[in-house]
């Protein structure tokens, strides 16, 4: 695929995901997260991190590009904005290692060019913030995420309406966030 | 948990976007201005003389420095907590405002005799000055920050130095219609400390709530 066209189909399902649209939010991140674990992967190594915590970032700047998005404008590239969020993050996990606070940026154009990389593994870092999560925000996230329930399913399973439930996991997707950062014991 | 749980469950919380971030800084701003407005006019009061003085170049030349920081600095804290945006230019137009406050000092220096300098530089309300700007500037600072919240800066510690820097100069704009110290030399001296005090508030506030 064409960079300028990938990028640009990147910002179409985008844009139509901050109108609400969930199947091409879907589409946006399983698109997105190959060639973000690419780029991630290549850049840990550089930068000195274990290419295990590759992951870990890899989910960590997921989080953020969900929660930050209100900050990508429409008119805007949207490759910078997504290269400077997993940026950030990396920055982040190696200062939580201990090292130096500076990391290379790699162009968006090295990270369209760089072949996918699909999940080979499971990694159990996003799973034990789940389970640090506790209590019923737990069972909501599993239900969701790993039993793949929808928010309905899941709202009759845990007795509570659908509203409730949607308060409930974007809070705790905050805390996820929070909890990969260290914020929270 | 594989990746694809990760997304089923962003999915899961998509929303529509009611507000883009820089849309709701703005608003916030206004907010926390328009508060900053009522304090001045209900507990600080307007300088009595403000329509007779309305037409004095000291006057103007204390409007366009601190709305010249607002603008830049705006600007800039924008920039800082987008990812991906090009901050550099504004961080050059930061230098505007002292820029224009040395051409206000450079032509009170050749229109005033030396003598009065010290008496012009020391003004009659400078504790009022470091005292009520950064009264004014806490409103706009605290929306600011709040807004914030929603961006992602790189730097937090930098995002809300500058924010603080906004908020010194909406609140230094404002005061302006109250101080009637009009020396650039006053100016210079006096709001520059009261702004920094905010700056270095708004620098300590960020490190330690806009983590993201």
């Amino acid at each position: 695929m064409g960079l300028a066209r990938a990028e640009a189909e990147w910002e179409a399902l985008m844009r139509q995901a901050t109108a609400g649209d969930g199947a091409a939010y879907r589409r946006f991140l399983a698109a997105l997260t190959p060639v973000l674990r690419a780029v991630v992967r290549r850049n840990c190594g550089r930068v000195g991190l274990d290419p295990g915590e590759a992951e870990d970032v890899v989910q960590e700047t997921l989080l953020a590009i969900h929660l930050k998005r209100a900050t990508w404008e429409p008119e805007r590239p949207i490759g910078p904005w997504i290269m400077t969020i997993a940026r950030n993050k990396l920055i982040d996990a190696r200062r939580r290692r201990g090292k130096a606070a500076t990391a290379p940026i790699e162009e968006f154009i090295d990270m369209l060019s760089a072949p996918g990389v699909d999940d080979d593994h499971d990694r159990l870092d996003l799973d034990r913030m789940i389970a640090r999560l506790g209590g019923r925000d737990q069972s909501l996230v599993r239900a969701l995420a790993i039993e793949g329930r929808s928010v309905k399913e899941t709202a009759a399973i845990l007795n509570m309406t659908e509203g409730a439930v949607r308060v409930a996991l974007h809070r705790a997707i905050k805390r996820l966030a929070a909890l990969f950062r260290g914020e929270e014991s | 948990m594989k990746s694809d749980a990760l997304i089923d469950l962003l999915v899961a919380d998509l929303a529509p976007l009611r507000l883009r971030f820089r849309a709701r800084l703005r608003l916030e701003l206004a907010c926390g201005g328009f508060l900053a407005a009522l304090i001045l006019l209900t507990a600080i009061r307007l300088r009595p003389d403000l329509g007779a003085q309305i037409a004095s170049p000291r006057l103007w030349l204390k409007f366009a420095t601190t709305l010249t920081l607002s603008m830049a600095s705006l600007g800039l804290v924008l920039r800082l907590a987008t990812p991906g945006a090009e901050a550099r230019p504004w961080l050059w137009a930061l230098f505007l405002a002292p820029l224009v406050l040395s051409f206000g000092l450079l032509a009170e220096a050749m229109a005033t005799p030396a003598a009065s300098w010290p008496a012009r530089l020391i003004g009659h309300n400078a504790p009022y000055c470091v005292t009520l700007i950064p009264l004014l500037s806490a409103a706009p600072l605290a929306c600011l920050l709040h807004a914030l919240r929603q961006g992602a800066p790189g730097n937090p510690g930098r995002a809300g130095a500058v924010a603080g820097l906004l908020a010194g100069g909406v609140g230094a704009t404002l005061y302006a219609l109250h101080c009637t110290d009009d020396s650039p030399f006053f100016v210079a001296a006096w709001y520059s400390l009261a702004i920094a005090i905010v700056t270095l508030i708004g620098s300590a506030a960020g490190r330690r709530w806009l983590r993201w």
